[in-house]
């Protein structure tokens, strides 16, 4: 690790939680940040962006007895830094004491040298440039189009490469720092169906590792199969049945549970999960966790917002709830004790953050899980909000595939699909083993045994 | 423009103690232009926001972010080259110039000579909130925590928040624009939850606009805690909703959301000079009920989505997209109108000095009709009233559309009767416009709440329109009709 890098940052953020100090915080803790990036995008084969830049900003947390207030700045100019930590503490003379406010028990804060070394930085990355970067996504393009001669159109395909780094410091005696990169492609395959619509999919790839990114040839490949498929879709008919959710769109159901088992949520009372702890919240075959320290992953860290130890968190063991994920204000709201799951934005505030919440995979492959499917729905893409987390009530536009005798039999779309999160969970009786890390959030294929599908 | 006295000036602002002048730009856009592109912008932006929460009784965060930089853009043929820094030194600025520059080999054009232009006021600005004494801020919130808490015993938790803020833009052009604006804009909102019998509810109300605090004069605090509360409390009666097509009616103002998802998003015209979006090709045809006009009117006073220029320098204006249910034009960023050999429209739009313009939407609406609001609702047998809306979303190369409804009331006998459980309603944005088969005379634009994200980029919006019946959406809830 380049560590000129983190101990900029960190003094930079050492400075701002001196300055405040001296003008009077009680607490100040600051994150400094800092990020690069190179995007590129390909329309038509023709280069259609090239973008470069890199960017610093400083957020910072003060308290005044247990008056709380944060500021940002991007200014980095001596002014800038000074009218920082002045708004900063302005604004914590016009809060209100808030009795449960205050930073983590020092004893709790970990050491630079317990922090793990979690390969989440690729120090060779930043050495590829544009041109490189504009011929890998145009060889993803170029794959589509060449997979089958209906993708004509094209709503281009990108490549990024981007590295940030960041570093905390806080007045209760923690310091650290490190840093990330990740890669991506994405190519997205325009077609034409029938009565002016166009169908649009898309396929991507994101490591942390440069050599780990898919082939921009196995993207584009994979991109037109996902676009071609969805030709001639169509409405299917008011029922209930069996829902499939394939990992894009399984993806989506888990992040909606994770922002009920926040602390903040639970103690704001704004969660249908509200005294559920203990108790079933799903069926047997769930089992969830937080988990911040696996190698390589989208959502690992080395520790939390606050300086805690990262640590891993079983959220849910074979559908009981065992834990809310909380950072140290939650906690003291619910008379518990921090997860670990504190998360410092860079404008400087603390709220709690999942890192990796992961449904932990079944034993059967998605393909046998679809092979035992009757009939019902098989989802790859959900659109719209429609959650509302007090309650539960689910009910989101969907699409994708109608399955018959254990088949995708025909495309499907301009449907809804609905039922109370709490419900949807206990009736799932299906978890398959295709779990891929691309997203912080992950699950495998899974199957709800019964839903209600609005259509036609 | 007068030099309004406030502690949030841009320092590259006219006057400001790093004014950027017509020499200095100039100079800059000679860099990015140096190796051959045909179109090179700068874009200055600064920009201060201040939230506040107020939560279990006290004014419990609050925060302030300064974010200043530039973006440089510059382009050849359908190619653009971006760069950003915030280090508005000249040696900085300079290099994110040569960085943007390399999109181009060869060719080119030498920048004009920069005019400065004066803008319309459609936000004059006062005094900015943000330089009122926060004490000022925290007791609109109190008293909107202390009203919704006395409105109902029920209420068990309030939250409030407002959001003020300050753009400042100076934008210079190759083709020789030069403009400044300061766009303010204040956003407020109250949240409550109910708890009656074991039942839980919530419900919020907001509002605002590009204006400081004299948006209380119009809507003042009790009356969104009120509103809120009287949502929330609505709720704790909610059924199952109905799942299946069903006619729907629409209120009017925030539906709107319902036409900036439908039609709004497939008339951006990138997405049909690129022929991804399942308008193009299709000026000139029928795309709506022939009841339908919709517009999108940047010059609104002081509304969320009005701006006086946009982002690349450009002067909107009030802009007819279907009139009388045929298609009449798109909204235009610089680029498209290129490729269309029309006029920008207003229409490029950025979040911030980090990304690059893209057409959007600015106020969007569906202009009123003939109806009587009551008559609409009676002439429903069994549908669905759509009173507040969570948000939307929208597939533009097949039109698929989804927006979701936090309060419904189901329709029985043309009256409207029990609330309904949150549901999303989805259709097809020709489809569904095709079907309004009524529209009220009753207009109403969006209190200003709405924020609109496309490619990663979010901005302000406003929506409006007039009570409208569609006569068949499906909508998405549990309740299977028997027969």
């Amino acid at each position: 690790m380049t560590n000129e890098t983190i101990d900029s940052l960190v003094a930079l953020a050492a400075q701002v939680v001196e300055s405040a100090r001296n003008r009077g915080a009680d607490v100040a803790e600051a994150t400094a940040r800092q990020g690069s990036h190179l995007s590129t995008k390909v329309r038509l084969r023709e280069p259609e962006l090239v973008e470069e830049a890199g960017s610093r900003s400083v957020g910072v947390r003060v308290m005044i007895g247990q008056q709380v207030a944060v500021s940002y700045t991007s200014d980095l100019t001596k002014d800038g830094v000074e009218r920082l930590v002045e708004d900063a503490l302005e604004l914590a003379r016009l809060s209100q004491p808030d009795p449960y406010a205050g930073p983590p028990d020092p004893s709790l804060l970990s050491k630079p040298e317990q922090h793990p070394d979690l390969a989440m930085f690729d120090p060779e990355m930043g050495a590829l440039g544009a041109g490189d970067a504009l011929a890998r996504a145009r060889e993803g393009e170029e794959a589509a189009f060449a997979f089958d001669e209906r993708i004509v159109n094209s709503e281009g395909a990108s490549f990024t490469r981007a590295a940030g780094a960041s570093a905390i410091v806080t007045s209760g005696g923690f310091s650290g720092g490190y840093e990330g990169s990740y890669a991506s492609i994405v190519v997205r395959p325009v077609v034409n169906d029938a009565g002016g619509k166009k169908r649009s999919g898309f396929h991507w790839s994101a490591k942390r590792h440069l050599a780990d990114l898919d082939s921009p040839k196995a993207v584009g490949e994979e991109a037109a199969r996902r676009t071609l498929r969805k030709l001639g879709a169509t409405k299917v008919a008011t029922q209930e049945c069996a829902v499939v959710f394939d990992p894009d769109a399984g993806r989506s159901i888990l992040d909606l549970f994770s922002g009920c088992v926040m602390g903040g949520a639970i103690w704001r009372r704004s969660s249908y999960l509200v005294d559920r702890e203990g108790t079933k919240v799903a069926s047997d075959l769930v089992s969830i966790v937080d988990d911040p320290l696996i190698p390589k992953a989208p959502g690992s860290r080395p520790f939390d917002g606050e300086g805690l130890l990262a640590r891993r968190n079983v959220v849910v063991d074979r559908g009981v709830l065992k834990t809310y994920l909380m950072d140290s204000y939650s906690a003291r709201k619910l008379d518990k004790e921090s997860t670990g799951n504190a998360s410092r934005g860079s404008s400087g505030g603390v709220g709690a953050s999942t890192t990796n919440f992961i449904l932990q995979p079944g034993e059967r492959t998605a393909e046998e899980l679809l092979e035992s499917t009757e009939s019902g729905l098989y989802v790859t893409e959900m659109m719209g909000f429609g959650f509302n987390p007090v309650t539960g009530d689910f009910s989101r536009g969907a699409a994708g595939f109608w399955i018959e005798k254990g088949e995708l039999a025909f495309p499907v779309s301009e449907v809804t699909i609905s039922l109370n999160l709490d419900d949807l969970l206990q009736r799932i009786d299906a978890v398959a083993d295709d779990l891929d890390l691309r997203t912080s959030t992950a699950t495998p294929t899974f199957r709800v045994s019964r839903m209600t599908l609005a259509g036609k | 423009m007068t030099d309004p006295q406030t502690r949030y000036r841009a320092p590259f602002a006219p006057g400001g103690p790093a004014a950027i002048d017509a020499r200095l730009a100039g100079r800059l856009l000679e860099v990015a232009l140096s190796k051959g592109g045909d179109y090179a912008d700068l874009f200055y932006e600064y920009h201060v926001t201040s939230s506040y929460a107020y939560d279990e009784g006290i004014l419990k965060a609050a925060g302030r972010a300064v974010a200043m930089g530039l973006g440089v853009r510059v382009m050849k043929g359908d190619a653009t080259g971006y760069a950003y820094v915030e280090d508005l030194s000249m040696e900085a600025m300079e290099r994110a110039a040569r960085t943007a520059a390399q999109i181009a080999a060869g060719g080119g054009a030498a920048p004009m000579a920069l005019a400065s232009r004066e803008l319309p006021q459609r936000y004059p600005v006062e005094l900015l909130s943000l330089d009122i004494p926060g004490e000022t801020k925290r007791e609109l919130l109190e008293r909107a925590d202390l009203a919704a808490r006395a409105e109902d015993p029920r209420i068990v938790r309030v939250d409030a928040s407002l959001n003020e803020e300050i753009r400042e833009i100076l934008i210079a052009t190759s083709d020789g624009k030069m403009v400044h604006d300061r766009q303010p804009l204040i956003r407020f909102g109250v949240r409550a939850i109910a708890e009656h019998e074991g039942k839980r509810q919530s419900g919020s109300s907001g509002g605002g606009g590009r204006m400081g605090l004299e948006y209380f004069e119009k809507r003042s605090p009790e009356w969104h805690a009120k509103e809120a509360v009287r949502q929330a409390v609505a709720m704790l009666d909610a059924r199952e909703a109905p799942a299946g097509e069903l006619p729907v009616v629409l209120a009017p103002g925030d539906s709107g959301i319902l036409l900036h998802e439908a039609v709004g998003h497939g008339l951006e015209a990138d997405f049909n000079r690129k022929k991804t979006s399942n308008y193009s090709d299709q000026i000139g045809e029928r795309v709506a009920s022939e009841l339908c006009t919709v517009v999108d009117d940047a010059t609104l006073s002081s509304s969320r989505g009005s701006i006086n220029v946009d982002d690349e320098g450009n002067e909107p204006r009030s802009a007819v997209l279907i009139e009388n249910g045929v298609l009449r034009g798109y909204m235009q960023d610089r680029h498209s109108a290129g490729f269309f050999s029309t006029s920008p429209t207003g229409n490029g739009r950025r979040e911030s000095f980090k990304s690059h313009p893209m057409p959007r939407m600015t106020n969007t609406m569906l202009l009123a009709g003939e109806d009587d609001p009551e008559d609409i609702v009676r002439s429903v047998e069994r549908g669905v009233y759509a009173k507040k809306f969570g948000g939307g979303q929208v597939d533009i190369s097949n039109g698929d559309f989804v927006f979701s409804l936090t309060e419904g009331y189901l329709i029985e006998n043309g009256k409207i009767t029990a609330p309904l459980k949150g549901v999303n309603l989805i259709g097809n944005g020709p489809d569904v416009m095709r079907k309004v088969v009524m529209l009220g005379h009753d207009l109403q634009t969006s209190d200003g709440i709405w924020t609109c994200g496309k490619d990663g980029q979010s901005v302000p919006v406003g929506v409006g329109c007039p009570t409208v019946k569609i006569s068949a959406v499906t909508v998405g809830g549990t309740e299977i009709a028997k027969g």
